[in-house]
């Protein structure tokens, strides 16, 4: 291990990380909106869209992100709709994240046991005032862990992106294997980086996952 | 749109032989996952605090290290560090049943200790012995609840065998990337229909397997 080499190397894994962190952040943004919008219409079966909604989750959650961004970017420039990159690693990771977040955040809401809504019924609740006061907090504590585990999967997945040439941890370390022949160093780097951007999430994930089961069931 | 290409020559035979790459290395590894996972799950219910701790350290290494980093140390680490010549299929077996035996153990884990304690001493009250109380009560149980999760782990295992490709692997992405670059002229739309064209036989793959898994989750819930 030769740590000059890795003083040098140090400025192009920080400006990788910072690009791998915001892409990343941002799929997993787009992934929440996604998933929760398609949580909604499949749990309220609002016709066409939840047929819709359901063909999407099945296809995104049965490909590997890998194919799925070889599509976006390789294949669909072909028909004229030609994405940048970067918009083509958010935007794939959103809709990969999405079918999963979608399947959790629906699972949620149905885990939520039939007797909270009869009780709120028995309580002259309006229809609006049970999803929103018995409904969604429970079902919102009852998604955490498959949430975190979600984001997890998600921010791993980012390695994925050295394939369409994203300049991400991957792709440098790679390239500076490629270039100078220290494995070593650059493999030990790559997994220090990849230890600092996801340990802190781990953790914090069980923490929350924690406290969210302390909420529903006091133990 | 670049279909066409796929019907010249053999092209889309040689299309097929690449996902049997990547479905020959996904099972290969998973088969190793659920023998190694089933064994590694069992030990750690046995609350010995070296295996929690080894478990805890493996664990956590495999739920936060991308498999795309793993494959990366094992097949150009090992080489230059070890000085082992691994081959590109071995690493990646040696990959994904290391990242399967974690998911698998964690499993078999949870399975075992969602046993209830009543179900071991309603066995007891009946004068059954350990063995026995094994064979007819707990296995069979944990059996039905472990089958539609292994089944989901090959799935898994499908999806991130794509990554093998990137180690120089010839699966069915390289297959296609091939195609592509040898009808580059006839076919300059051939990306499109290649990559719609794997991108369904993936789905095609994992679809049937993913309802198995549901199929028989459901049917076995209780």
């Amino acid at each position: 291990m030769d740590f000059n080499v890795i003083k040098d190397y140090l400025p192009l894994y920080i400006k990788a990380f910072m690009l791998t962190i915001k892409i990343g952040w941002i799929g997993i943004a787009l992934s929440l909106g996604i998933g929760v919008i398609s949580a909604f219409i499949l749990h309220f079966k609002i016709p066409f869209f939840s047929a819709v909604v359901k063909v999407y989750v099945e296809l995104f959650r049965n490909t590997p992100l890998l194919v799925q961004l070889f599509f976006v970017y390789f294949g669909l420039p072909k028909l004229g709709i030609s994405i940048s990159a970067e918009a083509c690693g958010a935007l794939g990771l959103g809709l990969l994240g999405g079918a999963y977040m979608a399947e959790s955040f629906r699972s949620g809401l149905g885990a939520v046991k039939l007797s909270q809504t009869e009780s709120a019924l028995a309580l002259g609740m309006k229809k609006g005032q049970l999803f929103t006061s018995v409904i969604l907090p429970q079902a919102i504590t009852l998604s955490v862990p498959a949430v975190v585990a979600n984001l997890i999967f998600l921010l791993k997945e980012t390695s994925v992106f050295s394939a369409i040439s994203l300049m991400d941890l991957m792709f440098t370390a790679k390239d500076l294997i490629g270039l100078y022949y220290n494995t070593t160093e650059c493999l030990f780097m790559l997994v220090i980086f990849y230890v600092i951007m996801l340990l802190p999430v781990s953790i914090l994930g069980s923490i929350v996952e924690k406290k969210a089961r302390f909420k529903m069931f006091g133990d | 749109m670049g279909f066409e290409v796929l019907l010249k020559g053999n092209n889309m035979l040689r299309l097929l032989g690449g996902l049997g790459v990547a479905l020959y290395i996904s099972l290969i590894s998973v088969a190793i996952s659920i023998f190694l996972g089933i064994i590694l799950g069992a030990l750690m219910t046995l609350k010995n605090p070296v295996i929690n701790a080894f478990s805890r350290v493996y664990l956590e290494i495999v739920r936060i290290m991308p498999q795309m980093v793993l494959l990366f140390i094992v097949y150009f680490g090992a080489t230059k560090v070890l000085g082992l010549n691994l081959s590109a299929e071995v690493s990646a077996v040696i990959v994904f049943s290391f990242w399967g035996t974690a998911e698998m153990s964690d499993l078999v884990r949870g399975a075992l200790s969602g046993i209830d304690t009543i179900q071991y001493e309603s066995s007891a009250a009946l004068g059954m012995n350990t063995t026995q109380t094994y064979f007819h009560v707990i296995i069979p149980q944990i059996i039905r609840r472990l089958i539609p999760l292994s089944i989901n782990l090959i799935t898994r295992m499908i999806k991130t065998t794509s990554l093998v490709m990137m180690i120089g692997i010839v699966e069915v992405l390289k297959v296609g990337q091939q195609i592509i670059e040898a009808n580059r002229k006839s076919s300059p739309n051939a990306a499109f229909g290649v990559f719609a064209t794997i991108f369904l036989l993936y789905f095609l793959a994992c679809y049937p397997i993913s309802l198995l898994s549901k199929y028989l989750e459901k049917k076995w819930e209780n």
